[in-house]
């Protein structure tokens, strides 16, 4: 089991947290290899943070085992600390120290040694953009700026494993698409990155995504794997006018199992391909128009359709 | 294309060269944007573009330097008071008391906004239906989930039966579930006419608006629907899997054909001016340098790579 402690920089095995009575995470296995980016996704409440929590060493588990970074996540919690670095979405820099102030501290919490300190510090304002701005005030810097300053904080250390919760929250497309080229550039070095998001453009760009809900790992794979194994059922894209009229029609025809509405057009979740006929017949009856093709599902349909089918499956075992 | 609504209502919001300075800050900067009755207008941008004083400024909450406005009928600077039985504002940080029950925050919003006992009792059972919050009628507002929690933010504000609702990022941290519950009750709403203007940072809620507008800086860069904005996107995308990947996109980056490339995953995205004339190009120079192609197809840009490509060439 050597070899594969080597080339993984996550192995998590049956993982179990437990509150009381209360189940915040159920046996949940999974790992992720050195230089990934793994996505983690789930509801609010899905055990998510319960589980980033453990593999943060903030928080022992109730059973299972693990190891992040090639440490013991129950018996070797302070080695983890040491050797993975955190951003948090509220980017935790503080507003009223300059730039270079935000760096020192971070430097002087993680340990860097005094004579690393330099080549740090000019690593992270370079890799941040921030090379003329060491003396501006934190809370002078664009959202941006402060997402790359807070990212390079918490390399500061040379971590091997980041993780980031929610890192680009709030930050317009264009920093965001530089954001992640800025993550591609250090899992290229070797770093594991562990990311937590609710946007699926963030989620689109991760190697691979794992799915959390009610405690459990419902998913596992790349977004593209997860697309292709959406089983709800054939998505349908309609332009239907008058639009409203067309929701009140599909609201009787049962083989529109979902309808939202998306923009000027309509998203219907149908079972068999035939059922699209059907569906067009009963909007041209009501005087609807109706023109449809069959689009591919995105993440967000993804995630949804495994959701419900969990709940269906949990409401089966409990009747 | 969808064909547009041929509704000829008249402007449930309307704005005209609005403006707003702190001092030095141009906040908003000759913002105009017109809403029609039962439609929802996005408001797209990063933070500190302008969304929230633009909202604060429809409902009367601030006073322009500049402009003109009209919401429900009202001059939004003139008959402030009078307007605002009309609208509900549900701002950014949610608003109820987490020390009272889902109960008694509907029946403080009520009083507030002196809904008349008989309609009270009818228009908190409507909105607990809708909102699926009946059951937890006596939890205190605190200990509900974030999605839960919003929710009931949005029932409150809707207590008076409002004909014109602002939104200010009503779903941000809520996850997609929850996401998606929330705007099929904005759908309701729509089909009761209620007119809506929402603000947010993700594009694909921004894509399940009737109309959509950019705004960076203060300023409106584009206005459309989804859809004829897909269709302004300057050149086409190609997606490609290529091995090493790495390498890959710094060869493309250096291609004149190629206007921008961007890792997702395994697959790599690039932005190219006429896909038909330029995907030799990449072939071969990515076979010129040892690099394995596999599945180069034209995709269809998302409203993130409209945006992107409208931004970075400087504007629509």
């Amino acid at each position: 089991m050597t070899s594969n402690v080597d080339k993984m920089a996550v192995i998590v095995r049956d993982l179990v947290k437990q509150f009381d009575s209360f189940m915040a995470v159920n046996h949940i296995s999974f790992s992720v290899p050195k230089g990934e980016i793994f996505g983690f996704l789930g509801p609010n409440g899905a055990g998510k943070s319960t589980t980033i929590r453990m593999l943060c060493g903030i928080l022992l588990p109730t059973s299972g085992s693990g190891t992040v970074a090639g440490y013991d996540i129950l018996t070797q919690p302070e080695q983890i600390k040491a050797h993975i670095g955190y951003m948090s979405q509220k980017f935790s820099l503080y507003e009223d120290l300059t730039v270079e102030e935000n760096i020192d501290f971070y430097a002087g919490i993680y340990g860097v040694p005094p004579g690393q300190l330099e080549e740090r510090k000019n690593w992270t304002l370079e890799m941040a953009g921030l090379s003329g701005r060491r003396g501006s005030l934190t809370s002078e810097l664009s959202t941006g700026l402060k997402q790359r300053l807070a990212f390079g904080t918490a390399l500061i250390h040379q971590p091997d494993v980041l993780f980031l919760d929610e890192p680009t929250a709030g930050v317009d497309p264009i920093s965001r698409r530089e954001f992640w080229e800025l993550i591609y550039d250090t899992t290229a070095r070797g770093v594991t990155v562990f990311v937590t998001t609710h946007f699926m453009e963030d989620a689109e760009h991760c190697d691979r995504l794992g799915m959390i809900y009610g405690g459990k790992l419902i998913a596992l794979g790349s977004p593209a794997e997860l697309k292709a194994a959406f089983h709800a059922g054939i998505l349908l894209e309609i332009c239907a006018q008058p639009m409203m009229r067309a929701l009140e029609v599909l609201e009787g025809v049962p083989e529109a199992r979902d309808v939202t509405i998306f923009g000027q057009m309509l998203h219907v979740l149908i079972e068999r391909e035939m059922d699209a006929e059907r569906i067009c017949r009963a909007l041209e009856e009501a005087q609807v128009s109706c023109r449809y093709s069959v689009i591919s599902p995105s993440l967000e349909d993804v995630f949804i359709g495994l959701i419900e089918e969990a709940d269906r499956q949990t409401a089966e075992g409990q009747g | 294309m969808c064909a547009k609504h041929t509704n000829d209502n008249a402007y449930n919001i309307y704005a005209h060269g609005l403006r707003k300075s702190f001092g030095d800050l141009v906040a908003v900067d000759n913002l105009s944007l017109e809403v029609k009755r039962g439609e929802i207008f996005g408001l797209v941008g990063p933070d500190g573009a302008g969304k929230t004083t633009t909202m604060r400024l429809l409902t009367g909450i601030l006073d322009a330097t500049g402009g003109e406005a009209m919401v429900a009928g009202f001059d939004v600077f003139r008959q402030t008071e009078e307007m605002k039985p009309h609208i509900g504002y549900m701002p950014q940080r949610f608003s109820i008391y987490a020390d009272l029950t889902v109960g008694e925050n509907l029946f403080f919003y009520a009083s507030l906004y002196h809904v008349p006992r008989a309609e009270r009792l009818a228009r908190e059972q409507e909105l607990l239906e809708f909102s699926r919050l009946g059951p937890f009628y006596n939890r205190l507002a605190g200990n509900l989930s974030g999605g839960m929690k919003q929710k009931l933010t949005l029932a409150c504000t809707l207590m008076h039966t409002p004909d014109v609702l602002f939104l200010d990022e009503p779903t941000a941290g809520v996850d997609p579930v929850s996401r998606r519950d929330f705007w099929r009750i904005l759908y309701s709403l729509l089909r009761e006419g209620v007119t809506i203007l929402v603000s947010t940072p993700y594009m694909d809620e921004a894509e399940r608006c009737n109309r959509i507008a950019l705004i960076d800086k203060g300023r409106i860069i584009i206005a459309d629907t989804p859809d004829a904005l897909r269709g302004r996107m300057h050149g086409n995308l190609l997606s490609l899997t290529a091995t090493p990947q790495r390498q890959a996109k710094e060869v493309l980056a250096q291609l004149p054909a190629v206007l921008g490339v961007d890792i997702f995953g395994d697959q790599l995205h690039v932005r190219v001016a006429d896909a038909e004339r330029d995907e030799p190009v990449l072939q071969k120079a990515l076979s010129e340098h040892g690099i394995r192609v596999s599945d180069m197809r034209r995709m269809a840009p998302g409203l993130e790579d409209v945006f992107i490509s409208l931004l970075s060439e400087g504007g629509a």
